[in-house]
Order: structure tokens, then C-alpha cells, then sequence
């Protein structure tokens, strides 16, 4: 190797610690947030890597604050949000690419680009007027301003590229239109259903601003409750990051296993949800 | 549900049936026939997207705060906002907090594609690593960078001293918070443009890089004459998308400082979340909504158009 080469090497190097170690040293001290009792983490220095690890500020949270409920609440507004999101959307997916109609789908992007906030006010009275606030009900239908646009966008591009001669050869067959979606277009868009479904429930389990509005004490979703912990000043940084950790943590499990997926899928028009 | 598809099936066998009836060999037309599938959908965007865009005009029109009645007051909620001086401000800090949320994002995240585009040991768990911020749940992140700030105990200035910077207050002082913001904004998002770029450069043809070497290019030539240029669609399209995401962003700022200390960190999305949610001012908190969808647009609309210029002049200084 010339010595130009080895500087090359070294100068890429440099480049791809700059980059990479802002995100790793915060998981890890995330981490390790979490697993110091209240001593060591007021300590200055901080430590790192603490002599005792206080696993009880898992326990702590797991026990406490209804972690239990939030947990199930969460998974309940998330899946109810992706299931209706794909039952809706991959089909609408399919006739909107078949259809051609690309004036419609910049609609839906639109839904995409409008601040969440804004959905707010008049949905939130009309659950009141409905007399539903208690229940998880406002927060799964909110949600599906998230999951349905997403659906929708990944399905399209994914029905644009899958071939269309073995559905022509199907229709010519006489099979109907809901057959040849049901046994040849479906099949062949499995990936991109697993796509939208991942995203779906990424932006989903995220969300934050409806659940600060519409959750009550027993229907809140795990951000709502994480959030909520802060405003006890008496509650420690060991539970709280712990808190964070386990909330966070179904979705960089996700994120790790289906990388690919999930990158084809944002590149492929999703923007953040909120 | 059962006689909704049954419902659909027989449409689509009508349609089906007679699209078939063309001339043989020929694929039947494939115009119309597809709306039964698009149908639930139609209904629940009506209902949860295309009714809230309405109802939210409707109410700007009107004096109504929750718990009391409505009046029909024009365009009086709008002509307030123009003497509300904390709207007025909410406004400026958007506008920088936007500015700077593009900006640095683009810069570090287009610096990441290029140096991921190389090849070397390690890359995809590398490149998982620095993605890993951009699905990470908001308000979890919030809390730990919220530690990370904390003037007195945050690894953050412990960093800092140890190369020789004095501490600073981070989100706890109006002069910095935003800057504090931006910081977390950036290490969240840049991933996001990476990936967008890393598309892009992905797609570039490698003859120009061929005949510039053999032209005697430097490397950074390179990156500035036929890389950079290449890619800058790709980098609109990226800035196009954190425009839209940086002007409605709200979870880190709400988790971590709630728009504090005092007002300086309050964006027209925190404001109008106070207005709505904290007075329950729904008439004007829906005309703060309108005017705030209208900047999203307006931004939204400013981006493809500068799209398109560049690719305009792509196309003349090719031609």
C-alpha cells in the first residue's frame, strides 16, 4: 500500500468515527443512564460503567405507574392503527396504481405534509360530541392519519413495478378484479405490504401529540407515560432512562432485523410521521 | 363488510367482464374498474384528513372558546394574530429553528453518504448504527438528551471540559436553547438525507469518474465537478422533505424544554398547541392552524420550485 493510500484509509476512518460515535455514545449512555443508582449518576465525573448495576430501575419502572396498561395501550392503538391502515390502504394502493391516478395520490401526500397538530382541534371535538374520550377508540382513528397515508404511498410504488402481464393474463382468464388482486397482485406485493406495515408501525408506536391530547389516565400510550414521568421531579434518572429504553426499545429491535425494508421504504416517499 | 365486498366483487366482475369484451389479444383497458378498491379508503381520509381541513376553516370564523358558545366573527381571529406579539415571535423561531434544522442535517447527512458510499470493513453495521437515531421514539431520546443537557450533572459538559470549553446552560438559556435543539434535530435527522443521498449516489454512472482520473482529478475535484452536481436533485429532494418535517416539528421540542425557558424555544406548532390545549381557544387556536398549514405549503411549494430551477439548469448546462 502507498503511503497516499494508507492516508486515504486513515482519513475515511476518521470520518466514519466522527459520524457514527454521536449515536453510539448516546444509546450507550442511555444504557448506562439506566443502570446507575441515583449516586453515580449525579457523580462528576460521570461514570460510565458503575460498580453496582441498579437492575432495579427496570423492576421500578415495570411495577410502577401502570407501566403494564401503557404498555398494552400502546400495542393496542398501534396494532388496531396498522391493521385498519393496511386493510384500508394496500388495496387502495393497488387501484390507485392501476388507475393511474397520480392527482389523487398527491392528495394523500398532503396528508403527509400537514402538521398533526392541526388535526387536533376538530377531531378532538368531535370524539367529545361522540362521547368516546375514554377510550383507546380517538386515538386508534387519529392514528390512522398516520398509518393509512403511508400505506397507501408505499403500496403505490410498489403495485407501479410489479409486472402486469400475469394480471392481464388473468383477467383475459376471466378472473374478476378483486381475484386478480386478491391471488396474483397480493402475492407478488408481499414485501411492500411488510414495508408499510413496519413503518406503519413505527410512526404509529412514536406518536407522541395525539396521545398528549387525547389519552386519560388509563388510556395513555407509552410516550404519554414516559412523558408524564418528567414532571415528577421526585422520580430518579435511573428509572426515567430506563423508562425510555424499554419504550424505545421494540423499535430499534425492528429497525436492527429489517434494515433494508425499512430503508427501501422511507426512501421510497414515506416522510416522518407527526 | 361481507355485502361491501360482495359488493365490490360484482363490480369488479362487471367491469372485468366488460373489459374483456375488447378486441381479443389486446389488454383490456385498464382506465376505471378500480374504484371499489379505493372506496375505504376514500371514506376514512374523507373522515379523519379532508373533514378536519374543513371544520378547521369553519372555526377560524368563529369566537369559540371550549365550554362556551360560538360567534360568527369573520376574519377576526386572523386580524388578532397580527397584534399577537407571541405569535409574532413563535413565528421568528420557527422560521430559524426550520433554517437551521435543513441546513446542518444537509450538511452532515450528505458528508455521511459520501463516506458510506466508500467501501470498507464494517459498513452496513455502521451504517445501522448511525440510522438507528432517526427511528428511535422522540420523546424517549427527549428524555435522555434532556440528562445529556443538564447544566451541572450532563455528560455534555463534562465532554466539553474535558477539551478545554467552558460549560454552557444548553436548553436552560434563551440565547442557546435553539441551537441545543437544532443539535439533537440534526443528530436524529441527518440519517434520513444520508439515506436519500446514498440513493442518489448509488444511481451516478461511473465513465465521468473514469475520464476525470484519467484527467488527473483530485478527489476533492471530483466530489465538487461531477459527484456533488450529480446528486443535487437528491439533496433538494431531502431538504424538500426536513423543510416539512423541521417546520411541524414538536416532540423534542415539547419533551425537552415545553417551548421554555419562558418563550424562547415556543414554535407556531407549540403556540398553537397552548392555545388549543392549554385555553382551549378553538376558534383562534384553528385560525393559528390554517395560517401554519398555508407556511407548510408555502414552503413545501418554494422547495419543488427551487427543484425545479436546478434541474432546469442542469438540463441548460448540459444542453
Amino acid at each position: 500500500m502507498s503511503l497516499k493510500a494508507i492516508l486515504d484509509r486513515t482519513l475515511l476512518w476518521v470520518c466514519v468515527f466522527l459520524l457514527v460515535s454521536p449515536a453510539v455514545l448516546f444509546f450507550v449512555w442511555m444504557i448506562s443512564l439506566s443502570l446507575k443508582y441515583e449516586i453515580d449518576n449525579g457523580a462528576y465525573p460521570p461514570i460510565l460503567i458503575p460498580e453496582t448495576v441498579a437492575w432495579r430501575n427496570y423492576g421500578e419502572v415495570l411495577e410502577s405507574n401502570r407501566f403494564g396498561t401503557y404498555f398494552i395501550n400502546s400495542i393496542l392503538v398501534t396494532g388496531a392503527a396498522t391493521l385498519i391502515g393496511l386493510i384500508v390502504g394496500v388495496p387502495a394502493g393497488y387501484g390507485l396504481a392501476r388507475m393511474k391516478a397520480r392527482r389523487t395520490a398527491m392528495l394523500i401526500l398532503i396528508a403527509r405534509m400537514t402538521p398533526g397538530l392541526s388535526y387536533l382541534i376538530p377531531l378532538f371535538l368531535l370524539f367529545r360530541w361522540m362521547g368516546i374520550m375514554g377510550t383507546l377508540w380517538p386515538q386508534i382513528i387519529i392514528h390512522l392519519v398516520l398509518t393509512v397515508p403511508i400505506v397507501i404511498w408505499i403500496m403505490i410504488s410498489y403495485f407501479e413495478t410489479t409486472p402486469m402481464e400475469l394480471e392481464e393474463a388473468a383477467l383475459i382468464d376471466g378472473a374478476t378484479r378483486w381475484e386478480v388482486f386478491r391471488h396474483v397482485a397480493l402475492p407478488i406485493a408481499k414485501p411492500g405490504v411488510v414495508v408499510a406495515m413496519i413503518l406503519a408501525v413505527i410512526f404509529s408506536w412514536n406518536n407522541f401529540v395525539f396521545g398528549i391530547v387525547l389519552a386519560g389516565r388509563e388510556t395513555r400510550t407509552l410516550p404519554v407515560a414516559v412523558y408524564n414521568m418528567i414532571s415528577y421531579d421526585q422520580v430518579s434518572w435511573g428509572p426515567l432512562a430506563a423508562a425510555a429504553l424499554i419504550v424505545t426499545l421494540p423499535v430499534l429491535v425492528v429497525t436492527l432485523i429489517a434494515q433494508r425494508q425499512i430503508v427501501a421504504g422511507l426512501t421510497a416517499g414515506a416522510v416522518k410521521g407527526g | 363488510m361481507n355485502e361491501a365486498s360482495l359488493g365490490q366483487a360484482a363490480a369488479a366482475q362487471a367491469a372485468a367482464a366488460s373489459s374483456t369484451m375488447g378486441k381479443a389479444g389486446r389488454p383490456p383497458a385498464w382506465t376505471g374498474g378500480y374504484w371499489p378498491f379505493v372506496l375505504p379508503a376514500v371514506v376514512v381520509v374523507l373522515a379523519v384528513i379532508l373533514f378536519p381541513w374543513v371544520f378547521t376553516i369553519w372555526m377560524s370564523g368563529q369566537e369559540w372558546k371550549l365550554g362556551q358558545g360560538s360567534s360568527f366573527v369573520g376574519l377576526a381571529n386572523y386580524w388578532r394574530m397580527t397584534g399577537d406579539d407571541r405569535f409574532i415571535e413563535s413565528f421568528w423561531h420557527t422560521l430559524s429553528y426550520t433554517a437551521l434544522s435543513v441546513i446542518l442535517p444537509i450538511l452532515v447527512g450528505t458528508a455521511a453518504a459520501v463516506v458510506f458510499n466508500e467501501r470498507f470493513m464494517g459498513r452496513g453495521v455502521l451504517r445501522a448504527l448511525f440510522v438507528l437515531p432517526m427511528m428511535a421514539t422522540p420523546v424517549a431520546i427527549a428524555l435522555v438528551w434532556t440528562m445529556m443537557f443538564h447544566p451541572q450533572l450532563g455528560v455534555l459538559n463534562y465532554l466539553l471540559s474535558l477539551v478545554g470549553i467552558p460549560p454552557q446552560l444548553w436548553v436552560f438559556h434563551p440565547g442557546s436553547v435553539i441551537p441545543s435543539l437544532v443539535l439533537v434535530e440534526t443528530w436524529q435527522w441527518s440519517p434520513l438525507v444520508m439515506l436519500i443521498v446514498l440513493g442518489g449516489l448509488s444511481s451516478i454512472p461511473t465513465e465521468p469518474y473514469e475520464s476525470a482520473v484519467i484527467d488527473g482529478a483530485s478527489r476533492w475535484q471530483l466530489l465538487r465537478h461531477i459527484t456533488l452536481p450529480m446528486v443535487a436533485p437528491f439533496i433538494m429532494v431531502a431538504a424538500l422533505i426536513r423543510t416539512i418535517d423541521a417546520v411541524k416539528s414538536f416532540d423534542i421540542i415539547f419533551a425537552i424544554t415545553q417551548g421554555g425557558p419562558g418563550t424562547a424555544s415556543e414554535t407556531i406548532n407549540l403556540y398553537l398547541y397552548s392555545v388549543a390545549f392549554a385555553y382551549y381557544d378553538i376558534g383562534y387556536g384553528s385560525a393559528i392552524a390554517v395560517i401554519f398549514f398555508g407556511l407548510v405549503v408555502a414552503l413545501s411549494v418554494l422547495m419543488v420550485w427551487l427543484r425545479q430551477r436546478t434541474q432546469w439548469s442542469e438540463a441548460g448546462a448540459a444542453a
